[in-house]
Parts: C-alpha cells; structure tokens; sequence
C-alpha cells in the first residue's frame, strides 16, 4: 500500500434491457389516468445505486464498480447498467 | 439490406433440426419449407412439445378410469369427485429457464402450469413445488435455491393460490442442472370444462392477455442473425418475465369467459406461443385456421414474424369465440385491463396459414376472410406439428455396471451393526434429522403463502397437504414425491417406489387417491443408457400404477437434463391428488395423545443403497436398494384407508426417508411427545431403524382399538406388531435381536443399546439442519444455530 | 337483514375469497365493489382484504390509493363509516394517509407466512368490540412489506390515544418487540394493527378473515371480522358507531409518519 489511496463516488442506474418485460412499467403506466396524467409511455423501473471506491486512481476505481455493477448490482441476462461518475464531494453517508 | 455474414452450419441445424427431421418435413409439406414455417416445426418438434422420443413409451401408460374427464393429451387432467365437482391437476417441468435465471425460471414455471389448470376451466386452489438441487453447501447452488424459492413464492403469492406442498432435495447429480417440477390444482363445477379445440369453422381465433415481445425466442433467434444480419444480442432477449399481477387478471377473465359460456374452447400460450396454440387447437378439432399475422398485440416494433409466431411471452390466451359473442368477450377481456384481438378464423382445410398484409394493416377483414392483397407467409397441416409430429424409436441399452450389481432386495453383504463402531443409534437418528435432505423445510415454505383462500386445513411441513372444499364435507390431499435415489440404481424400481410412496402419502390421511400426474426428467435420449432409463421408469410408473389401481391422468417429459460431463439421477416425480368425501375423517402424522399403543404394519427388507442413512454412513453401493412388492403395498393401503374410516386410527405415518426410526421421530417431534418402544432388528439394526424399504406404517391407537386394528391388518395380510406406547418427553427405541450396536458392542454384549433422546433434541436438529446446510442466516433462529452434526463424530454428510 | 359490507376489490386482490368466505361465516352480506367504482352502493361498512394491489409494484399499495375506489373509500371514512383494512389494505390505508404510520419491508427481507399470536389492545373499540378477551389471538400474516414503522413522537402519541390495537405477542403472551421471535416483521413495539384518530378506519397486517373455522386451523379472527359488522350495522341504523369520536377531534393524534 504504498500509494496513497482516494475516494470515488459512483452511481450505478439498472434498467431492464430493452424487449424485456417490466411488469412494474407497465403497472405505472397504466394506473397514470388514475392521476390525471396522459401521453405518458414507455415507463421502464429500474433502481439506483451509490457508493463510493477508495482505490489509487480514478481507473482502478472504474474498474472496481464496472465489476460490482455487472455482477452483482445487475442482472447481465435481463438488466443493462450505466456507471456515473459523481462529484466526490458528493454525500458519502 | 447488406448480406449477413455467411453462417457455416444450414439454418435447419442452427435450429436443432437434423438432416432427417428436414427431410421428414419435405415429405409433410410436399416441397421445401420456407424459414417461417423451419422455425415453426423446429419448436413443435421439439422433445418439449412433440414427445418424438417419450411418446411411444407414454403409450403404454394406464390412462382409464371410470372418473376421468380429462387425461393424457388434454392442458391437465381432470377427474370427477362426485356432486358436480371435478378436480384438475398437471405438474409441469421448468428446469432449463431455472437454471438460467432462478427468479423468472421458477416464477413463469408457477404462471405456465397454473394456466393450464385454468384453461380447463378450473379454478386453481394450489400448487406444490418439487425442487432439487446440488451440494446446498455450495455458492451456486445457494444461489438457484434463493432464486428460485424466491420465484416460486413471488409468482405464487401475489397471483393468490396457495403453495402448499412439495420437496426440496439435494444431491450432487443436480449439481449442473436443477430441477424445478411445479404441480397445479384447481377445481371446477363439472359445467364449466372446457377443452381446447378448435371446433367450428367461421368462429373467431381471440387472443387475449399480455402482448406479444421478444420473450423466449432462445434458439431460435439464429433466424434473426441469419436472415436479417443483426448481430446485437441485447435485442433479442431470451428470458421469460413473468408477471403474476397480469396471471390474476387473465384467471378472473378466463373463468369468467367459460362460466357465462361464451368461449367454444380455450388454451394457453406455453411454449412455442402462437403456433403451438393455434396448430394444437386446429388438430384436435380436425379444423385449419387463418392467422392474421398484423392482428397480433406486440409489445414491441419491427418484431420479424418467427418471433410473433414462436415468442413465448407469458400471461397469454387463446380462444375460439363464435362470431355473435365477439363483443362480449371482448368486454370481458377489457374489465379485467387485458389487451385482446381477434388474430384468425377457423377454417376446414386442416392447414394453419399465417397471413400478412403488404403494409401490415391486417390480412383479414371483418368477416375473417383474407383481404385482397394478403401474403400467405406460411402454410403447414395442423397434425404435421403436433399429432402426426416425427417420433423416433430409440435405442435403449441398460448400463454394462449394472450386470454386477446386485438384485434389488440381495444385499451383497448384510450389515449386522450400525457401519461406523461405536456408533450410538440415537447420534445417528439426530444426523439424519438435521441431514439437509430431512431436515425442517420450514425456512423454505414460510416465504410461500399456503393459506391464501381459506382452504388450507394442512400446510406445507407435515406429509401431504389437505384442503377442504368449501361448502361440502368433501377435501382434497395432494402430495409429489420422487426417489432418484433408487432411481439411479434401478429406474424400474425408482420410479414403482415413487408412485407407491406418493400414494401412500395420500392413503395414509384417510383419503382415496384419484389419478397420478408425472413429470419425468431424465437424460439425452440419444443416449442408449439414458433412453434405457427412461424406458424403465416409465415400466415402473405403469406397473405401479395399475397395481395401485390408479389412472395416469397427464404429465410432462423433461429430457436432456444433462450438464457436461454429468447427467442428473433418473427423477420421475409424481404427483398425486386423494378425495376424502368426508374430510372430518382425516388423520395426521403427529402423536395426539399419552397412552396410545404405536403399531408398526408391515416388515422391514433388506437392502440400503439409495437410503438417505447410506447417504450419510456410505456403504450403499455395495449393497443394492430394497425391493417392493406392489401387490402388499395395495393391500397396505387398502387396510389403513379401511382403518382410518372405521375410526380406529389416531395417526400414522409411512416410512420412507431415513427409515423407521425417522418416522417415529416425525410422529413424536409434531406431536410434542415421546414414546416407548420396543423393535425386533433380526441381526441387521441399521436396516430395522434405518433402511427404507417401503410398504411399512407408524399406526397411533388408542389402546381400546388396538386389537380391532391389529385384526384388520392380519386380515389384509399384513404383519403387524404392537411395540409399546406414546407418552413422556422422550423417544425411547429398545432393540430386540441379535445385532448389537455402540456401546454394547464395546462391551461385548450381543444385546443391543436402546436409542433413547428427548424430543426437544430430536426437534432442535431436524429445526436447525436447513438453514445450517445452506448458510442462512435464520433470523429470529440465527442466535440458535448451533452445529447439531457436533453430535456426531465421524460420521461425515456425503453430498 | 344482514348486513352489507363492501370488500374494495383492486387487481391483483387475492384474498377476496377469503374476504368472502369470512363475512358469510360471520353472517354478513358480501357486496364486491371495484376499483374503478366510484359508488359504494350503499354498504354498511367496508374491508378492504390482502393481496397484491396492481402487483405491489413499486410499493405495495401506492398505486391503488389513486384508484377511484379509494377516493369513494376517503369519503365514506371522513362521513363517519367503518373501514377495516387488512394486509395489503392496510398499506393502501397507510399510503392513502386514512390511517397512521407505514409499512415497510420486512426486517428479514423475505415474504413471511405463518402463525403468529395476536394480542388485541383495547375491546372497547368498532374493531375488537366482539373479541371475547384479551388473549392473544392465533391467525396467519401472509406479506412482504409489513414492518410497522412511525417516528417516537408519532408511536408515542398513538399508544397515548389508545390507537394501537393490535400488536404481536410471543409465547409466553408478552408484547413482541422487533426482534422477539413472535414478531414476523420488525414491526416497531410489536404493532400490527392500529385506528385513525377518530376510530373508525383501522389497518392490520394478520389474517383474521383466514381464521374462522377451526377446520382450517383457527377461528380466532372471526371476533374482529364481526366487530366491523357490527360496528357497519350499527352506523346504517344509527348513523355513528360506539366507540368513536365526533369526526374531526383528536385529529392531531393521528399523524401520518
């Protein structure tokens, strides 16, 4: 551990693929007039994840959540995900 | 369009189909057939829809009884239980999509099986899932157990029907390939069966659910990079969602449509969707039908028409509707919020031709006629895909080991001790209790609603299930069993075994079983060995059936159940439903009260391959399985249905895994009382208290019964012994014999030690063994979760 | 006459049937009203069973409080008329804000069907007015997303105003605290069932319209199933319901979390 390491906050957004069924979408989007709300189409539910990487440089740390994301944060046979990188003075509670 | 790349194998192969089944289709059609109509047949010969290698061996199946309504070739099998009632029943296969994606595997397992219970018009009341899987110690298999327990109670749940039995059994066969074999139950007013033909020529083809995507397109999606050059795999998703919420509207629908009789006939789309629908429909009503291709609800745009016709998205009805009822099954559809079409018309010429306008605003007109302009894109006979299907004659060929094992029943050697020295009896029976394959399923079925509409009068736990039928004194038990075990040593006798516990299970209650349904998952049938196992089983399955007097009513075939370099052990899993026409007759399986006298009917055989004690002592492959005699076991039957409807029963239990002494640790555990006892082992203890050779009762009397029960069981033909009595807060099993075991051996006695532990032990290990085999952390039990296998040293869990 | 009560029935409603089932048991009339219904036609009382509302999907019960059912439901409570909420009804009532605090996932992350023991609080309410006594009460719970949950001040106002009416108990009878194996979800001090500050909605998470015949396993449910129809006769006949206060006081106390 001789480099010094820094942090690096990501958010990791997972949808579903597309041609995937998303029951919830659906449900969403149909239960819209029920509000009130028209020409609202093509709701697709994913989820959102954010956290933070120490590791030596803004790469390694890249690497780390593209790892996290496509085996654990995301389902590869039915999600597609998309890292973001945040302001690392960003919230980190 | 640029040219694809050129692909090096033809498109038949590239669709499973071999150079002799595109031959065999040549011969159907008269000419070659276009790429529409190869993907087509390639998913209706498929093993999954055309049985092209079961289907001679399924033949010979006993299919007759004098209450079925429905069996063999129809969605499920349905049989009459007297007052106008009927009850349907099918257990179905999901183990490839399990394997693949636990959650929706299992999930779209629960949606596929209880639409066929619904399309007959029946409303589905439970299900029960048999699940196995391999060593539970590793992380893939706890992986497919979280996955799949979590869809089985996803789907489950939230559509409303009970879960309310099953299994849940580990063994290294499965390692690479799970099980997942669902059950569905539903009961219907005899009015209301609805079969799925396509009678009527002029009425109208509706379908009605969700819309159609890209869903399950799996091999198939070949076609697409070969005709269309699209390479991007993101698009052409295989993976069935399922969608439970949807599931409950299409129920309520459905029923609703065949109760106020505005359907001709019903089916649901399963795999192969649309074409398997429409030409299995079309065949058994000897009719043809036009399919409007453009008519089709999608889900998604620029779907290419193999994938409209061979998706395999869930939630999805077809129905033959006579033109005057159009409208209001179309009101129907749309009160529950289901898309719905009219996608073709019932025609007389026996072919199924898909129709397409040039610019896709739709091939038919109002009255289902092609309107002018319309491209026929396929045209194939309705029996060339489903009843005049290619059927292959395999070759079945029986293992060259098995020429050296010995017969079943003929031990090689017979153990005159308990295998590992020093061994007490007692250790032994907590090591099965908390062994992963006997051990309480409770942290599995607690996930699972099995109460969910009031009928569940015994959950999942203990035995079989029983519901009550609202309204009438009558209730229903159902249970699945499967024993690979024995299966993988001997199939024939595997498969007898199962059946003849699956019945029992049943009888045992009380109640009469009323038909059987299977799902048979074996290996590649191109295989000699793995055809040869099949043939086998399917032998054991109808000689125990007929000897048990028990109708198969329908069923399914899995094959092909291979990882590589590894086929599952033969599992022919078998469901059973029983009727009780007065259910204030049923017994249970727990000790009810202090002072009973236990009886043990029936006589211990020699033989203890395939026994979970051979799973955890070893040794079983030196020694060959138990042998049965089907003609005792009916008997067997015949006396405790007798016994229990003349009152004499207070509760009772079968023998089967772990043995003797397991089941009288069942009976005590849930009765929350022990027992005295006193058992003759010959010269062989392990086989007395552990072997599983069936065709053995636990019988609770009270002790004013006794005699009269001992009297019925001579009568039946049956050995019957009177060991002692219930009561106390432990399990007390003297020995009588000449083998010894443990601690007397030690001491050079030949009289053997009694095995003697509180129930509240025997509870603590049969509680705890699940989670601990599996690493959950119990929850409210996590604190508790102390190592009972500490009990026993030396003796090492195999598997 | 019987009385008439009126189970909201959304899609995805499952236990409807057992809804059904436990109002005949209790002698009362069933009247189905769908959620896209806006007339109650005229019931006496309503019960709003378990299930999956539109699927659960994202949070179980949120898309149902738009339904145009609920809003009939809303009026229907604000003029005075008993509603009883059950599993999946009682988080369309949280969502909806007819009843105090909410429900979240459960502590163990996992779907939980079982046998609990449920203790009633108070027998003077429209609720628990026909259970025999306070001992605790054997039913299933059948849910994902049953982990009571409300901030200090919000728990401490509703136990002050007597608004906790049921909550979990062990064993040995005492009250389940989140961890205490008598309790299935993680409910905070062992609530699984509560009132709105006037007295006549309440929520509860167990099952007592599947527990009223002994055959299937208990019928323990069937005091509270019959406290609603007795609470929705009186209110047809009299126009209020013992029990309750004036509609508009002590509003405070019934603070949504």
């Amino acid at each position: 551990m001789s480099t010094p390491a820094s942090q690096y906050r990501f958010a990791v957004n997972v949808t579903p693929k597309p041609g995937i069924l998303d029951p919830q979408g659906r449900a969403v989007e149909k239960s819209l007039p029920h509000l009130g709300i028209r020409g609202v189409t093509g709701v697709r539910v994913g989820r959102r994840v954010e956290l933070t990487v120490e590791a030596a440089d803004a790469a390694a740390a890249r690497a780390v959540v593209d790892k996290l994301a496509g085996e654990m944060l995301s389902n590869p046979l039915m999600e597609l995900f998309v890292v973001e990188a945040l302001d690392p003075a960003g919230p980190a509670a | 369009m640029t040219a694809p790349t050129p692909i090096q194998v033809p498109l038949h192969r590239a669709l499973g189909l071999t150079d002799e089944e595109l031959d065999a289709i040549r011969g159907k059609l008269s000419r070659d057939p276009n790429d529409l109509e190869l993907a087509m047949f390639s998913v209706m010969w498929s093993e999954h829809c055309s049985y092209k290698s079961s289907r001679p061996l399924l033949k010979t199946l006993p299919t007759k009884g004098k209450d079925v309504l429905a069996g063999i070739g129809e969605q499920a099998g349905v049989v009459s239980i007297g007052d106008g009632l009927a009850v349907a029943f099918k257990i179905e296969s999901h183990n490839h999509p399990s394997a693949v994606e636990p959650y929706q595997g299992a999930a779209t397992g629960v949606g596929g099986i209880l639409r066929d219970i619904f399309a007959m018009g029946a409303r589905p009341i439970a299900v029960l899932d048999a699940l196995r899987f391999g060593n539970p110690s590793d992380a893939r298999t706890r992986h497919l157990v979280d996955g799949v327990v979590r869809g089985v109670g996803g789907y489950g749940n939230c559509v409303g029907v009970p879960t309310v039995g099953g299994e849940l059994v580990f063994d290294p066969s499965y390692q690479g390939n799970p099980l997942v074999n669902v059950m569905a139950i539903g009961l219907l007013e005899d009015g209301m069966l609805t079969r799925a033909s396509a009678d009527g020529p002029g009425n109208l083809v509706v379908l009605y659910g969700s819309a159609t995507g890209r869903d399950g397109i799996g091999g198939a999606s070949v076609l697409a990079s070969a005709t269309f050059g699209d390479q991007d795999p993101s698009k052409r998703p295989s993976v069935q969602v399922g969608d439970p919420f949807a599931e409950k509207l299409l129920i309520e629908a459905t029923l609703e449509l065949i109760s106020r009789k505005l359907v001709v006939s019903i089916q649901d789309l399963g795999a192969a969707g649309i074409t398997c629908a429409t030409c299995e429909t079309a065949d058994r009503g000897g009719t043809g039908m036009l399919v409007d291709l453009d008519a089709i609800p999608r889900r998604e745009p620029g779907m290419a028409p193999f994938e409209v016709m061979i998706s395999e998205s869930q939630e999805r009805m077809v129905a033959i509707v006579e033109p005057g009822q159009w409208e209001a099954v179309r009101d129907v559809c749309l009160r529950w919020e289901l898309p719905v079409a009219i996608i073709g018309r019932v025609t007389t010429d026996g072919d199924i031709v898909v129709l397409t306008a040039p610019n896709g605003s739709g091939a038919l007109d109002a009255d289902g006629h092609p309107v002018a302009g319309a491209v026929e894109l396929a045209r194939i006979p309705a029996p060339a895909l489903t009843s005049e299907a290619i059927v292959f004659n395999r070759l079945a060929t029986p293992p060259a080991k098995r020429r050296n094992a010995p017969a079943p029943g003929a031990p090689a050697e017979t153990p005159d001790s308990l295998p590992m020295r020093g061994q007490d009896p007692g250790a032994v029976l907590l090591a099965l209790l908390g062994s992963p394959n006997l051990s309480s399923r409770r942290q599995v079925y607690e996930q699972y609603d099995h109460n969910v509409q009031a009928n569940t009068v015994a959950g999942p736990g203990r035995g079989a299930a029983v519901l009550r039928i609202k309204g009438t004194t009558k209730g229903l038990v159902a249970t699945t069993d499967g024993n690979a075990p024995v299966s993988a040593i001997d199939p024939w006798l595997g498969a007898a075994f199962s059946v003849a516990e699956a019945a029992r299970n049943v009888s045992i209650t009380g109640a009469r079983p009323l038909g059987v349904t299977n799902c048979l998952n074996y290996g590649d049938p191109t295989r000699p060995e793995a055809f040869w196992a099949l043939a086998e089983g399917v032998r054991g399955l109808s000689d125990a059936c007929i000897a048990l007097g028990l109708p198969v009513t329908g069923g399914n075939v899995s094959l092909y159940n291979e990882a590589p370099g590894s086929a599952i052990a033969p599992t022919p899993e078998i469901g059973i439903v029983g009727l009780f026409d007065d259910i204030a007759i049923r017994r249970g399986p727990a000790f009810t009260a202090d002072g009973n006298t236990v009886l043990l009917v029936g006589e211990a055989g020699p033989g203890l391959a395939g026994s979970e004690y051979a799973r955890l002592a070893g040794g079983g492959d030196v020694d060959g399985p138990p042998s049965i005699d089907l003609a005792l076991e009916a008997k067997l039957q015949e006396f405790i249905r007798e016994a229990i409807g003349r009152g004499l029963v207070e509760a009772c239990q079968d023998v089967s895994g772990g043995g003797f002494a397991v089941a009288v640790a069942e009976m005590a555990m849930w009765g929350g009382r022990g027992a005295t006892l006193r058992l003759g082992v010959g010269d062989s203890p392990a086989i007395a208290l552990f072997g599983e050779s069936p065709s053995r009762l636990v019988v609770e009397v009270a002790p004013r019964h006794a005699p009269a029960c001992e009297l019925l069981a001579r009568h039946y033909g049956l050995p019957v012994h009177a060991l002692g009595a219930t009561g106390g807060d432990t399990l007390r099993i003297e020995l009588a014999g000449e083998g010894a075991t443990g601690a007397a051996e030690e001491r050079g006695s030949r009289i053997a030690d009694a095995l003697d532990v509180p129930v509240a032990s025997l509870r603590h290990a049969w509680e705890h063994g699940l989670p601990r085999a599996l690493g959950w952390e119990g929850g409210d039990d996590a604190s508790d979760a102390r190592a009972d296998g500490a009990a026993l040293p030396g003796l090492e869990v195999a598997g | 006459m019987s009385v008439r009560i009126g189970i909201v029935l959304f899609p995805g409603y499952n236990r409807d049937i057992d809804a059904v089932n436990a109002l005949q048991v209790a002698g009362a009339e069933a009247q189905i009203l769908w959620h896209e219904d806006t007339d109650l036609a005229g019931v006496a009382g309503i019960l709003i069973p378990g299930g999956f509302a539109y699927g659960d999907y994202i949070r179980a019960g949120v898309i149902a409080r738009f339904s145009p059912v609920m809003r009939a439901v809303a009026d229907f409570a604000a003029r005075g008329g008993p509603v009883l909420g059950i599993c999946n009804g009682f988080q369309v009532l949280a969502e909806a804000g007819l009843v105090p605090g909410a429900l979240l996932r459960n502590r163990g992350l996992r779907f939980v069907c079982k046998e609990v023991a449920l203790l009633p609080e108070h027998l003077d309410t429209p609720f628990t007015r026909e259970i025999a006594g306070r001992r605790p009460l054997r039913m299933p719970v059948a849910h994902g997303e049953g982990c009571y949950y409300a901030d200090d001040a919000t728990l401490d106002a509703l136990e002050a105003d007597g608004a906790v009416l049921w909550r979990y108990a062990n064993d040995d009878g005492s009250v389940a605290g989140p961890d205490d194996a008598g309790n299935p979800n993680g409910s905070l001090r062992g609530i699984a069932g509560v009132r709105n500050a006037v007295g006549n909605v309440a929520g509860l998470m167990p099952h007592p319209e599947t527990a009223v015949e002994a055959i299937i396993g208990s019928e323990d449910g069937l005091g509270i199933v019959r406290s609603l129809v007795v609470s929705a006769g009186e209110w047809s006949t009299t126009g209020r319901i013992k029990y309750t206060r004036p509609a508009g006081a002590g509003a405070a106390a019934g603070v949504s979390a």
